[in-house]
Order: C-alpha cells, then structure tokens, then sequence
C-alpha cells in the first residue's frame, strides 16, 4: 500500500485555532503527523522595547484570551519576586480566585469543544451553558469577561466586597450541582467511552520523555503541578493535584473534568480564608536582572523569562506555554490512530496556538 | 447517550437558556467596562491618560485644549481611569456602539492662559 499525505487544518471545524499537521497515512492508518505552526504569530514579545513595564500587564493578557489572568500573574509575581515586594495576602488570595475562576472557564470551554468534537452536541451546550455563570462571574467581579485586567505588579487592581462573595458562592454552588448531574455522561457514557477510550495513548514514560505538561501529563500518571510551587496563596490552600494512569483522551478529559470541580473547592477556600487589609502596594523603580516565573495555566506550566537593566522598558520576554510542550508528545500519539480519531486526539492535547505563537 | 436523555427531555420543556435579546435585555453589571468618557470642562491636560495608556490610544494637547480618543484602539482595560488626578474620566457600563468608519474623538476644552510667572520667565528670556 503506497503512502498518501492528507493535510489537517489550518482551517478544520474540529479546531478553534490554526494548527497545521500534515498526516502520513496507509488506508485508513495514520503513520506520521508532521507539524507546521506560525500562522497567528503577532510578535508579542518583541512589544516590551516599546512598552513600559506596567503596560506590558495589558500585552501579555492578550497572548492568550482564554487564561489571560494567569498570564499577567505570572508576569507580575516575577517582578515582584526580582523587586523584593510581596503582594498584600488579600490580593494574592483574590489572585488565586480569579485565576481558579480562569481554570474553570477554560476547562468547561474545552470539555465542550471535545463533546463536540465525538458529535456529543448536547452535552457540548450543556457545558457551556454552565460556563456562562463563571463569565458572569468574571464580568461582575473585574468588569469583563474574558480579559479581566485584574493585576497590576504588586497585587490586584479590584476588590470583591462580602456581598458578592456571597453571591459568587452561590452561583458556585450551582455550577457544581450542574456539573455533578452532567458526571456520569462525562465518565460514564458509553457514546463517550466509544470514542476516547485507548485513543491517543501516552503512557508514563512517553509522557516524561517527551515533556509533556499540564492535564497530558497528569493523565499519564505524573502528579506534577506548578500549583505545588505554592505561589500566590496556594501555600495556605488545600491541594492535591488530580492524576490518571491511562494516559489515553479519555483520562485528559477525566483529568479535566475533575480539576474544575477541585477549582471550584479552592475559589471556596480562598474566599473563606479573605483577610481584610490593602490589595495592592505601591511600587517604585524598575527591576533589575534576569527574572523566571512559573505558574499553572489551564494547559500546564507556564513559564516566562524576562530580563530588564534597571530602565522601564524589558530588555527580553520569553514566554513558553503549555501547548508548546504538548506538541512533540502529541506527535508520539498519532501514528498508529485511525484517521476518524485525529480530531479526539489532536483536541485531548488542548491547544491553544495563540498562546504558543505569540 | 443514556445518562444524558433526562437533561435533553428536561431542557425541552424548560424555559430557554437565552434571553430574546433585542426584546430582553440584561442590566449591565455594575463594574462593567465599557465605553471611555471624559467630562472634558474637568479636565486639565495633563496627559497622565495617554502616557500611561498600553494601546496608546489618547492623545493631549495642553497648548491647544484637546483631548482626542481613537475610539477603535481603545481596549477598555481602565488604566487611565485609575490614573486620572482630577477623575474627569470614567468607563460607561455599556460599549460604544459599533461604526462603519474609522473616526477619532476629539474633546476640546477651555484654552487656559499661561500662569504669570511662565510669562515674566519669557519675558526675560526676551529681554
């Protein structure tokens, strides 16, 4: 049987983003996947020489919409970690609960995106039906829905008074109640099960090997988390990471899945631990030297590089997201898949190319 | 497919998830950040909106009283509502409606007349 190369995307329903992957099949087998990226780079990184320090908050929000608070966090916690600050307790515990509320939002937008991806349209509308109380949410407590514009180097820009808390805990409630009656569909369903179970297997080693992050390498077993790093104010949270064995798509939807209930646990621990004081201190000068931060977005570690010589403009931003390192383990998945099941397993990754493109 | 007919049957008979939009709409939420306004006859041109602003969207023009706002370069993030010192400019809860074209938003203000001390410094200068 002679080999044929079929494109997938950079345009494909199943695809939010433009990946590119050219797939080596015999029949109906695929062989090969090879990767092209680059088709939403915007050049990000580079806008540091012409915007200062505290604008560049607003540019990194905007790499990726979908975890944009967890962007700027990381941005921010960096600075100040070079500049000897440290956030007030209340911002750094509001911190982790916008950035959980982020979580939430991201994992119920993909758990969508993946019903839909097997054909589970009912179950994909029920998910964002649900999603939409965490948007509110999001837009009642920092004014918008997606880019929440909350950080700012050295705490937080908004506070969120008793009564919304109390509010907030109410709607969480629900949205758990939601969730908890759409569980056994998710994990249970035989339609479902049909579709991801064994497809796209990572087992243990592979997923190590070849750096996977986030839930990809969670579901494979690994209990690696950048939360365990107990920034902001995952130090006086209670949190385990959640871990499969599998390593197929089934096990990186289970992982998912169970994340945004754990999400839900942490924002109600954070909100019941709320200190009363300041959310922000006032910060003076510019940072000086080379500056690393890592924290855990929706897709896995995030880690950001920066260098600055004392002035207001950064010398150098890196950034490395999560779905660049989930594309050479999503290369090892592949071959061997039927080319029905590309779509299951390309989405089991979630890739955000925006963020890996900048 | 199972598990999931009870929600399917109960959202049939349920009322619908969306609100009939143009017809029912929703109270904008409090903090919402929408359109930038300024009450221009506050204002003193002082600039702080346009260079703390990210998008670089607001210009100043102390001299000639003006402030003008690119409307579609504005990405609503709220830095020069903090930022402002006399709090002539705020965030609307509703967005700006939408435009077919480009336009910039130009304010003009009172020209205020040079202090006397400036003036006596250029006359020395001059002299």
């Amino acid at each position: 049987m002679s080999k044929m190369t079929i494109p997938f995307g950079p345009q494909h329903p199943v695809l939010p983003e433009p990946l590119h992957l050219k797939l080596v099949m015999e029949d109906e087998i695929v062989t090969e996947a090879i990767p092209q990226i680059g088709f939403v780079h915007r050049g990000l990184e580079k806008l540091c020489e012409i915007r200062d320090i505290h604008q560049m908050i607003q540019v990194v929000e905007r790499v990726c919409g979908i975890c944009s608070m967890i962007h700027a966090m990381c941005y921010c916690q960096a600075i100040e970690k070079q500049m000897d600050v440290t956030a007030p307790p209340r911002a750094r515990l509001l911190r982790v609960v916008w950035s959980e509320l982020h979580r939430m939002h991201s994992h119920l937008l993909w758990l969508g995106l993946y019903a839909d991806a097997f054909g589970f349209e009912s179950l994909f509308m029920q998910l964002w039906k649900i999603r939409e109380r965490i948007m509110d949410i999001n837009e009642a407590t920092s004014g918008n829905r997606v880019i929440v514009s909350v950080n700012v180097i050295g705490g937080v820009r908004y506070d969120i008074p008793v009564e919304q808390q109390q509010w907030i805990l109410k709607e969480l409630d629900l949205v758990e109640k939601e969730l908890k009656a759409i569980q056994t569909t998710m994990l249970n369903d035989y339609t479902v099960k049909k579709r991801t179970v064994g497809k796209g297997v990572l087992d243990k080693a592979q997923a190590y090997e070849l750096g996977a992050a986030g839930p990809t390498l969670r579901a494979s077993g690994w209990a690696q988390d950048m939360r365990q790093l107990r920034y902001a104010a995952f130090d006086e949270l209670d949190f385990e990471p959640v871990v499969e064995t599998d390593g197929d798509a089934y096990a990186r939807g289970a992982v998912r899945f169970r994340e945004t209930l754990q999400s839900i646990d942490l924002v109600r621990q954070a909100i019941d631990k709320l200190p009363a004081g300041e959310i922000n201190v006032k910060v003076k000068g510019f940072p000086e030297g080379e500056m690393v931060s890592r924290v855990e977005q929706p897709r896995g570690e995030l880690l950001y590089y920066m260098k600055c010589d004392g002035s207001k403009h950064l010398e150098r931003l890196r950034i490395r997201t999560p779905t660049f390192a989930n594309i050479a383990p999503l290369l090892a998945m592949l071959p061997g898949c039927q080319l029905a099941d590309v779509p299951v397993i390309v989405l089991s990754i979630d890739p955000c190319i925006s963020c890996t493109e900048r | 497919m199972m598990f999931m007919t009870p929600h399917i049957l109960k959202n049939l008979f349920s009322k619908s998830a969306t609100r009939l939009y143009p017809i029912e709409q929703r109270e904008p939420f409090e903090r919402a950040r929408g359109e930038l306004a300024n009450a221009v006859e506050d204002c003193i041109f002082c600039g702080a909106c346009a260079r703390k602003c990210p998008s670089q969207c607001i210009s100043v023009d102390k001299a000639a009283a003006t402030w003008t706002l690119d409307p579609m370069a504005c990405i609503g993030c709220g830095i020069c509502v903090a930022a402002c010192p006399k709090s002539c400019l705020r965030q609307e809860t509703v967005y700006r409606r939408p435009a077919i074209v480009r336009e910039e938003l130009i304010l003009q203000g009172e020209v205020r007349r040079k202090p006397r001390k400036a003036a006596s410094g250029e006359d020395k200068k001059a002299a």
